[in-house]
């Protein structure tokens, strides 16, 4: 997917400036949370399963090279493939051939952000492939040319009106000619239209939740039921999945469900939970001839043994996004790229260079309420602070902030100066500010005096020009 | 009073346990907010804080935690003012700050910063043991259950994000605002949910702090108090700012001073 992470100011002008959105969003933030919580409550155990999903990807994590070689070892013997692609362009590349050698015309993909990783849909159509997304969301998405704006809720971004006059747009010449304003007619035309599409594909496309390396299993989580037809209908079953999805066992699976719809939706478990180990055999009423597995590096092993590890424990449940009052604010267009929020702000610049996605980490205030209810207790603001050492590091940090900074640090580190310039700042604006006690505008404060007044101290010196004078030692 | 009394109550006061296992000398850790814009959170703090009991001093070499730098990605210089921090409070039993974000980055992050340096390290948490918030200090250290303070009107109470999830405050400030009289507190719908401040961040990406700071005050505006309190002057200053840019007849200050008594004093951007 193309990135508009470096436009990230713009991208916030028009995020903030767009109703819809807004109107969005305004639902998200009370609904996600609030069904979380009351998901977490009802179970008491809820924390300690934190503790444990935690440990089990750090233990995957530190045994990576062992689980990948089992995994692949027991789709073999299954008699499936398993493809390893270093980069995208490789898994573009071994997807493309793939669904070439099946004289595929569509592929039925049910929601991958790996997929939108690598940008599959692109490269498909340039095959004169047509794919065809399964998931409701990214179905009207993808009728827009649109990007996800969130990693489980794809259309989170748009209205229901919105919705309504996208279907009307692309389905009259289906004959559906009625504009509908209920949500369960708009989910009951859309399962119309794409159940020929599931019955007509040449090749089905799903993600992977996990990848269970105990028994060759990919395993998948979904509300719709899209990816049981896309993985059963078609002849060829291919499966894209990035390194650290893989876990040691179906035990360990099962603790990861637990925390993951609960964290990401407020559900027990999502709707449908389904194990996909190896083509259809013999015995088998149906299933895919064919199965494949594309697993994708892409920069993930990079960020093994260094301090950035904790990121690739994520089970994308989008909890951090939906608790996060910058994501609220602005949504996940913003970002720029496939993953937005906190879980972003900490993948991208790894993905796609810091250079290119240098803002999102600092766009935080580090208000850690994605870190409290990350699902493996991820500390996303440590891992964003780490991403603002390392661009301060390489001089990516703006001029005018680096030298504010220099020039602050200069003074904080000598306390007798410090005392008298902020004697002598505190005298300036009591003395300036006392009429109204505020400031409307101030100059070089303009990025706080553009939205807020500014308080002034009152009359009579800083508290420790006071303290000396009350308390003498 | 009766001298044998009197010393009955000295001996029985000496030989409480919650007396002798009482930090005795506690620094004040004013903050460079406190410092410059509010001394009366300072003078607040240091009054809950001998009305307790204890002798409050204030280290005179004390300037910044380092907080801008750190959260700016300059180790280096966050290193510098914490060896200095470190320095100037190495001989107290108790640090206590009016502030869970320059609190937490004492007690939370100091450690972290010296991983390379043994000897440094050692310091840096022994700091971070003695190092508190002050509503946590008053009420898990020292036991505090009621102040002696009058304060009329309805309260809202704002919980600032590092003192909440870094250092667990909640029950603490809401506990002794029970016991101000006149004083009742209406609850926003979410309390818990960043105002916008977030030191730098306001500046750098005033767009979006001005966003998550208007939908606070509509949340402040909804709770229908008339007096917004929290323990951080930084998110005070945000959405004291924020109220008034919008006309709003709340008034903002600091938890401290409404439980010392100094709720009388004109309000965060007020004429004095």
């Amino acid at each position: 997917m193309e990135s508009t992470a470096r436009d990230f100011n713009r991208n916030v002008g028009h995020a903030l400036a767009d109703p819809n959105l807004q109107d969005s969003l305004s639902k998200l933030k009370v609904g996600f949370s609030e069904r979380r919580r009351q998901a977490a409550e009802r179970l008491p155990e809820f924390e300690a399963l934190r503790d444990r999903a935690r440990d089990i990807k750090n233990h995957a994590l530190a045994n990576l090279d062992f689980y990948l070689e089992e995994f692949e070892r027991k789709v073999l013997a299954l008699g499936g493939h398993v493809h390893w692609a270093p980069t995208a362009a490789d898994a573009r590349r071994i997807i493309g051939e793939l669904c070439q050698s099946m004289n595929a015309r569509t592929v039925a993909k049910s929601k991958s952000m790996v997929a939108e990783e690598i940008a599959l849909n692109e490269h498909l159509e340039e095959l004169g492939i047509a794919p065809i997304e399964t998931d409701l969301g990214e179905y009207i998405i993808q009728l827009r040319h649109e990007p996800p704006s969130h990693i489980i809720a794809p259309a989170v971004h748009l209205t229901k009106d919105q919705v309504a006059d996208t279907f009307l747009e692309h389905h009259a010449k289906l004959g559906f000619t009625k504009r509908l304003t209920e949500r369960n007619d708009l989910v009951a035309e859309a399962r119309h239209v794409l159940r020929q599409k599931f019955l007509d594909a040449d090749v089905g496309l799903t993600g992977a939740n996990f990848l269970v390396a105990e028994t060759g299993s990919s395993m998948l989580v979904t509300n719709e039921g899209n990816a049981d037809l896309s993985n059963t209908l078609p002849k060829m079953h291919i499966v894209l999945a990035s390194i650290e999805k893989v876990i040691p066992t179906l035990e360990d699976a099962a603790v990861l469900l637990r925390v993951l719809a609960r964290s990401a939706t407020g559900q027990e478990s999502s709707a449908y939970t389904t194990l996909n180990t190896g083509p259809k055999r013999p015995e088998d009423l149906d299933g895919p001839e064919h199965y494949h597995v594309v697993i994708l590096d892409n920069g993930r092993s990079a960020v093994l043994g260094t301090e950035m590890q904790e990121i690739l424990r994520c089970i994308r449940c989008g909890a951090c996004m939906n608790h996060c009052p910058v994501y609220g604010a602005i949504g996940g267009h913003a970002y720029g790229w496939v993953y937005p929020g906190p879980l972003g702000a900490v993948l991208t610049p790894q993905l796609i260079g810091v250079e290119e996605a240098g803002n999102l980490p600092n766009a935080s205030t580090f208000c850690g309420r994605c870190e409290s209810v990350c699902p493996v207790r991820i500390p996303l603001p440590k891992l964003m602070r780490h991403w603002r050492e390392r661009e301060f590091e390489r001089h990516l940090t703006p001029t005018a902030v680096r030298q504010g900074l220099a020039l602050w640090g200069f003074v904080a580190r000598r306390p007798r100066l410090y005392r008298r310039l902020t004697a002598l700042a505190n005298r300036i604006l009591a003395l300036f500010g006392r009429a109204e006690g505020r400031f409307h505008a101030l100059p070089l404060a303009g990025g706080w005096t553009r939205f807020r007044d500014l308080p002034a101290p009152p009359p009579g010196g800083t508290f420790h020009t006071q303290w000396k004078k009350k308390r003498p030692s | 009073m009766h001298p044998i009394l009197a010393a009955a109550i000295l001996v029985a006061v000496s030989q409480s346990p919650s007396s002798t296992a009482r930090p005795r000398r506690i620094a004040l850790f004013v903050t460079c907010l406190v410092d410059l814009f509010r001394p009366s959170v300072g003078f607040a703090a240091v009054k809950l804080l001998e009305d307790a009991g204890c002798t409050v001093e204030v280290p005179p070499l004390q300037v910044c935690c380092g907080q801008p730098a750190y959260n700016s990605g300059d180790r280096q210089t966050t290193r510098a003012i914490a060896a200095q921090v470190i320095a100037a409070f190495e001989s107290y039993d108790a640090v206590v700050a009016p502030s869970g974000s320059c609190g937490g980055m004492l007690s939370h992050h100091y450690p972290g910063l010296f991983d390379d340096d043994p000897a440094m390290k050692a310091r840096a948490e022994s700091l971070a043991g003695r190092s508190y918030e002050l509503m946590a200090f008053l009420v898990d250290v020292l036991g505090v259950e009621k102040v002696a303070a009058r304060h009329d009107g309805t309260v809202t109470y704002h919980d600032s994000c590092s003192g909440l999830r870094e250092l667990g405050v909640k029950d603490q400030p809401r506990r002794l605002l029970k016991t101000v009289q006149g004083l009742s507190v209406r609850e926003m719908k979410t309390p818990e949910v960043c105002c916008g401040f977030g030191g730098t961040f306001c500046v750098k990406y005033p767009e979006i702090s001005n966003a998550m700071v208007g939908e606070k005050s509509a949340d402040i505006a909804g709770s229908g108090a008339d007096t917004l309190l929290a323990g951080d002057l930084g998110c005070l200053m945000n959405m004291a700012g924020k109220l008034q840019r919008e006309g709003s007849p709340v008034r903002v200050r600091h938890v401290a001073e409404v439980l010392a008594g100094m709720g009388d004093l004109p309000a965060i951007g007020e004429p004095g």
